[in-house]
């Protein structure tokens, strides 16, 4: 076998395809990201908010995409598609083709001034049709790269923007390239398409202006959108009283071909709603469903929300038309509910649009040779539901099936350590680590300001009068050096900045330009490369407080951006060097809970290279899996435990500690000490993090009879029988959401539909003859589940919904028991004796939960799950750092779901593992510690418990900063009563200092 | 109706007649016909046509060295596709084109200038006095003349003018030719939205919505609204305010 390649290629640069790129890029791999359009970012750039913590798509996004825009070990190659693999797993050779853009991206800065003179124009796909765009053009404003691309079918080479584009960037001979590269693993995260809605006739979707589909709304919805977020109707621009939202278009329907769920239209049909409600406050709206399918965490919970707080109006109807309404051009929509037929006028349509594969699923297979299911997404199985028929090959995201952010995220992670897994042994060989000169000493010696104005293209220099500000730097006191630029983020600059550092012996540099949220780390970067220390450098923002804000006030915009500057270098001039704490990282990990999900974590990091202790409390692995007999999909649960049991056992970097308990954790990331009981004693163990693998139980029944009957039996209980073949009931009724989605546990259990299918599938194929009744709310039957339901329905297997109005009632009378519920169909009470009830029980948080939570200072939801540090794009890391979660610990989920999680801890723990020390963030809190009188109020105020209290003498106790720990938010230093905590970078002199600059001048004026 | 005297504007170019031809042509002195003497046809610059029209022409007649002779290598071409985007336009603001004619003439022709001026006349004689240059000046079409105007004034239009010949005739950035089909497809779309941005601008100096602006240029509001995304974008309307459910817009003014 060939040597292997410590690189991996990652097919699509969507939010999954960028998870899975920083995860390995941060643990020493080198990363080629190919993505098919001009820039990555992939759909999630079009949202406007997302589910259901109703964040700001873009937002919290950009800082992912400039991550991986700046890692010296991701190469973004964009515009591109791979035509050949050959190797394989460990020695891949793929060949991509990189498509002409026709502008340098070394070049281009970005500035726009090309799109602004262009004179031709083309459908803004980004916006979904529903704007223009430029020839030359971005697919969207912080996109990454920021170079813009020659849309070369509708460029007639008019030569103009090559004439106005003042970087030279612009290269009409540019022709497609062909690039070679030789990775050891492969991740394939190329995402879906949304399903065609013309497709469904009968809904006069391109007929009729009003109807739009939910991407086009998700783009009107958007403030950077065609209608600056205004929710307008495209016929008439009037925003609309009424809006319908039709769900499963292109989804559950025999008619497409598309009989599987797409999984995340349900809640992104309600967020939408939601959002619509608040930029258009008092706009009605309907959704028009089969089935809500909020399966997700804390799902339920804003459906309720938006039922309750938002009057959301759901309708249980499928809609077969939608037709226009001469004149008014509203939209008249017929439905079927409480058995009869009605119709309704809308101002708008919108038609929730289903997943489909991408367009090039095939083509991507065949190159790749991988196979794919019936639907053309990637062929995957539950104990391994990121790995391809291919080895080497991973998966991730929708390309896997239809899924939301979140566990395209977790599986993105995933599918980054099991290409880890592949080239362990290559880990930061070719990952490219800077060599920097030593730190220049500039204690004693008086500032010497240097500053840097940016134009920005027109984008800032347009507005300001940037020379002017320039003219006017050069008179503050302490500034020795001032120059302009056309950009101070280019590459060029930075070589400029480093030269007159030198130059002029600066000691503080300023740049007057953009945001710092983006830009500072790079300008930090730069001067540390000159040997200034990199909190030498301040940076003010005069493009968003002055040029875009008083884009027609230049004078004014001139003014504030003076006023801006003379702040930020009286501050500048007071700066002090920082120090980056270190620490040092053990490379062993501890995962509590010896579950499925534990153990595949366990395998994970193992195979990665690192030492993991395994704590169970039970005294055998395999948790909740061991209760399973059969699956849904067909996999035996009992094989695959037995096997993978077998491996941890047999692996030596894997301890486990069964009958054990974690009884104490102190620490922080990459030092953790722990203390576990085991077998009576207490051991003490070193680690660099911890993954939380700790499951989830059954809820017992209260409800039903159950305990006082027999014949009333849990989902589980039922499985166990059948299983031991003493099943011969007749008449089966099953409940769903016993003790879920009820006042006190409002969210949904997410596995009990699938699990009640499963055994009402498995009565059918035992017992064919047996009737079987489900009594459901919603059949949230997501993704490819959908075919098992289908498939139930077609056994016999009678669904009836029911809901909390009208609840079952199970009575046993004379030993009878008898089953009474409410038929919506033919509007009647019915009432049946099964031989057996069967109840389709909550999954509720471990008990342990609340103790461990403690101990280990990480949050819990309101239910008792564990709490993630963000619910869209940090699904498995804590808020503390060094800190994972997996599985059923998070909430329930099915195996696959788990399996994918538990690799995705194990992933983000190698970041961290992976690296002999971590750097850490240089501005922190400091404590004088003889002013400290150690009152304890920092203490209990620092969110990241980064302050704890040590012993100075024996009567006085002072506080002490973790330096890992702090995030330097400065509450500490606020709260302190005397005075005791400074802040780096931000000291009260420094703020005083900026706050006169600006407020004297003022005065005077 | 007919009438005799239409007024009418002519450019001439410099080198097109000899000083005698100008001279003894009578038609110089004609009360209705006024010479305006330039270097080259090509100097026309489509502003000053559609200007002459606002000031009340009745007819605005180009005349230039026949191609290929051209006293300054080819500004005669370039007067031809200027002419040809005016004609564009005219048939927009409801101007007839026939008002607006470039008649080449060769050196080596007997082409008397009296002739051209006859025919033009005629021409203008069948379509009656322009709307503009009546009395009671319809103001319609004045203001469409004026967006006309403000549409040739911008860098889209001009720049599409100046690059025809080169794109056309000679070979693109890429080294290709652009066929006159597909470039004129191309101008037809650029004259008629950058038309229709300029009466809505011109219409938007006070608010208005999309339903209002679409009765008053008679034009499908989903096509306004179209027109008002692409120009919010550009940053020439903006949002004034919401009465009800109806957004209204407003130009933005340039500084």
């Amino acid at each position: 076998m060939k040597d292997k390649v410590g690189a991996v290629l990652v097919v699509g640069g969507g939010i999954a395809g960028i998870q899975a790129a920083l995860d390995l890029a941060d643990s020493g791999f080198r990363v080629y990201v190919v993505e098919d359009t001009p820039s990555i970012g992939g759909t999630m750039t079009q949202l406007d908010k997302t589910f259901p913590t109703n964040d700001c798509a873009m937002c919290i996004l950009a800082p992912k995409l400039v991550g991986a825009g700046r890692h010296a070990n991701i190469h973004l190659i964009t515009n591109a598609e791979i035509r050949k693999v050959e190797g394989e797993a460990g020695n891949f050779k793929v060949t991509v083709t990189r498509r002409a853009r026709y502008v340098d991206s070394e070049k281009c800065t970005g500035c726009g001034v090309c799109a602004q003179e262009c004179p031709v124009e083309a459908i803004d796909e980004y916006d979904e049709g529903l704007n223009r765009r430029s020839a030359i053009f971005v697919k969207y404003l912080q996109a990454v790269p920021s170079t813009f691309i020659i849309d070369r079918e509708k460029c007639i080479g008019c030569g103009t923007c090559q004439e106005v584009c003042r970087a030279d960037a612009v290269r009409y001979e540019d022709k497609d390239e062909h690039v070679e590269l030789n990775v050891g693993a492969i991740i394939l995260a190329p995402g879906f398409e949304e399903y065609n809605p013309s497709l469904k006739s009968e809904y006069g979707y391109g007929r009729y202006p009003n109807i739009v589909s939910s991407i086009e709304f998700e783009r009107i919805l958007s403030a950077t959108g065609p209608y600056s977020g205004v929710v307008l109707r495209p016929s008439d621009g009037k925003i609309p009283k009424k809006i319908a939202f039709i769900q499963c278009v292109g989804s559950r329907d025999e008619t497409t071909g598309n009989t599987y769920c797409s999984s995340a239209c349900c809640m992104y049909g309600i967020k939408e709603a939601v959002i619509a409600q608040e930029h258009t406050p008092g706009v009605e709206c309907t959704i028009f469903f089969m089935d809500i399918r909020a399966y997700g965490k804390e799902f339920d919970a804003y459906y309720n929300r938006a039922k309750e707080e938002y009057k959301v109006r759901f309708v249980r109807s499928r809609i077969p038309k939608v037709e226009e309404v001469p004149g008014s051009r509203n939209l008249l929509v017929r439905y079927v509910a409480e058995g009869e037929l009605k119709e309704e006028e809308f101002g708008l349509v919108v038609l929730s649009v289903g997943m489909r594969p991408p367009k090039y699923a095939k083509e991507l297979a065949e190159i790749l040779g991988i196979k794919l299911n019936k639907y053309n997404f990637c062929s995957t199985n539950t104990f391994s539901p990121l790995g391809t028929s291919r080895h080497g090959i991973y998966v991730c995201g929708a390309f896997a099936g239809p899924k939301d952010i979140p566990e395209s995220v977790a599986q993105a992670s995933g599918a980054a350590a099991e290409a880890a897994s592949i080239i362990a042994s290559e880990r930061g060989k070719l990952a490219t680590v800077k060599k920097l000169p030593p730190e220049k000493d500039v204690s004693g010696e008086k500032p010497r300001v240097g500053v840097f104005v940016c134009h920005c293209g027109i984008n800032i220099g347009g507005t300001v009068n940037v020379p002017e500000v320039v003219e006017y730097a050069k008179t503050l006191p302490d500034v020795v050096y001032a120059e302009h630029n056309l950009y101070t983020c280019s590459e060029d600059t930075q070589k400029r900045i480093r030269e007159k550092i030198e130059e002029f012996n600066l000691n503080r540099v300023i740049v007057a330009s953009c945001t710092p949220r983006t830009h500072e780390p790079l300008f930090r970067e730069t001067v540390r490369e000159a040997g200034l220390n990199p909190y030498l450098f301040e940076m003010t923002n005069i493009r968003d407080q002055c040029s875009w804000v008083h884009i027609r006030e230049p004078k004014k915009a001139t003014e504030k951006a003076k006023d801006l500057v003379r702040s930020i270098v009286a501050k500048a001039r007071l700066l002090r060097p920082l120090k980056k704490p270190t620490v040092n990282v053990i490379p062993a990990g501890l995962i509590i809970g010896g579950g499925i999900v534990g153990m595949t974590a366990a395998l994970e990091l193992a195979r990665q290279g690192f030492e993991v202790h395994v704590v169970e409390k039970e005294k055998e692995l395999g948790g909740h899996l061991r209760t399973l007999h059969y699956l849904l999909e067909g996999e035996d649960p009992k094989e695959q435990l037995s096997k993978t049991v077998k491996q941890v056992m047999e692996n030596d970097k894997i301890h486990v500690y069964l009958g054990a308990q974690v009884v104490d954790v102190s620490g922080f990331v990459g030092n953790f000490k722990s203390k576990i009981m085991f077998n009576g004693e207490e051991k003490e163990i070193e680690h660099g993090i911890i993954i939380v693998a700790t499951g989830a139980v059954e809820y017992k029944p209260t409800e039903y009879l159950y305990g006082l009957d027999l014949r009333v039996l849990t989902q589980h209980e039922l499985e166990e029988k059948i299983s031991k073949e003493e099943f011969k009931a007749e008449k089966v009724v099953m409940i769903q959401c016993v003790g879920a989605r009820t006042k006190e546990r409002p969210n949904c259990s997410r596995i009990c539909c699938g699990q009640a299918i499963k055994n009402a599938l498995k009565i059918k194929e035992v017992r064919p003859e047996t009737d079987v009744y489900i009594l459901y709310k919603d059949v949230r039957s997501y993704g490819f589940k959908e075919d098992y339901y289908r498939k139930a329905a077609e056994k016999g297997v009678l669904f009836i919904n029911y809901d909390d109005e009208r609840k079952p009632q199970a009575t046993n009378e004379n030993a009878k028991l008898k089953i009474k519920f409410w038929e919506p169909v033919i509007k009647t009470e019915v009432e049946i004796e099964p031989n057996l009830l069967i109840l389709s029980a909550a999954t509720i948080p471990n008990p342990d939960n609340k103790q461990l939570s403690e101990m280990l200072k990480v949050p819990l939801t309101k239910g008792g799950f564990f709490l993630e540090a963000h619910m869209k794009l940090r699904p498995v890391d804590f808020a503390t750092d060094g800190v994972f979660l997996c599985g059923m610990a998070h909430s329930p989920k099915y195996i696959d779901e788990s399996i994918a999680q538990a690799c995705a801890a194990s992933a983000r723990a190698a970041t961290i593992l992976s690296k002999k020390a971590l750097e850490m963030e240089g501005i922190v809190a400091n404590v004088d510690e003889d002013l400290c009188s150690g009152c304890r109020i920092c203490e209990s105020l620092c969110p990241y418990s980064a302050i704890e209290m040590k012993e100075q003498t024996e009567e006085k106790r002072v506080a002490h900063v973790i330096e890992a720990l702090c995030k330097g938010c400065g509450v500490c230093g606020t709260a302190c009563p005397t005075k005791a905590v400074t802040m780096g970078h931000f000291t009260t002199d420094e703020i005083m200092a900026q706050v006169k600059a600006t407020l004297v001048e003022e005065i005077k004026a | 109706m007919s009438f005799e005297e239409p007024k009418i504007a002519c450019f001439v170019c410099n080198w097109v007649f000899g000083e005698e031809e100008l001279a003894t042509s009578r038609v110089r002195k004609a009360a209705n016909v006024n010479v305006v003497r330039v270097m080259c046809i090509g100097r026309i610059d489509p502003v000053i046509v559609l200007q002459t029209f606002m000031k009340g022409a009745d007819g605005v007649l180009l005349v230039g060295c026949a191609p290929p002779d051209c006293h300054f290598v080819e500004g005669n071409v370039y007067a031809e596709l200027t002419v040809n985007v005016l004609k564009k336009l005219l048939v927009l603001t409801n101007l007839e084109p026939e008002r607006l004619e470039l008649r080449w003439v060769s050196p080596i022709e007997e082409v008397r200038f009296a002739k051209i001026i006859k025919d033009f006349t005629e021409q203008l004689g069948k379509l009656g006095p322009s709307p503009l240059a009546r009395e009671k000046r319809d103001v319609n079409i004045l203001e469409n003349v004026l967006a006309a105007k403000n549409a040739v004034t911008n860098f889209r239009l001009r720049a599409l003018i100046g690059k025809e010949k080169e794109l056309t005739k000679s070979v693109n950035a890429y080294g290709e030719r652009v066929s006159c089909e597909e470039f004129n497809a191309l101008l037809d779309e650029v004259v008629e939205e950058e038309f229709i941005r300029h009466k809505l601008l011109l219409a938007m100096k006070k608010p208005f919505s999309v339903k209002e602006l679409a009765k008053a240029l008679n034009m499908k509001p989903a096509v306004v609204l179209r027109h008002i995304v692409n120009m919010r974008r550009k940053g020439m309307i903006a949002l004034d305010s919401v009465e009800g459910t109806t957004p209204l817009y407003k130009a933005v003014e340039v500084r």
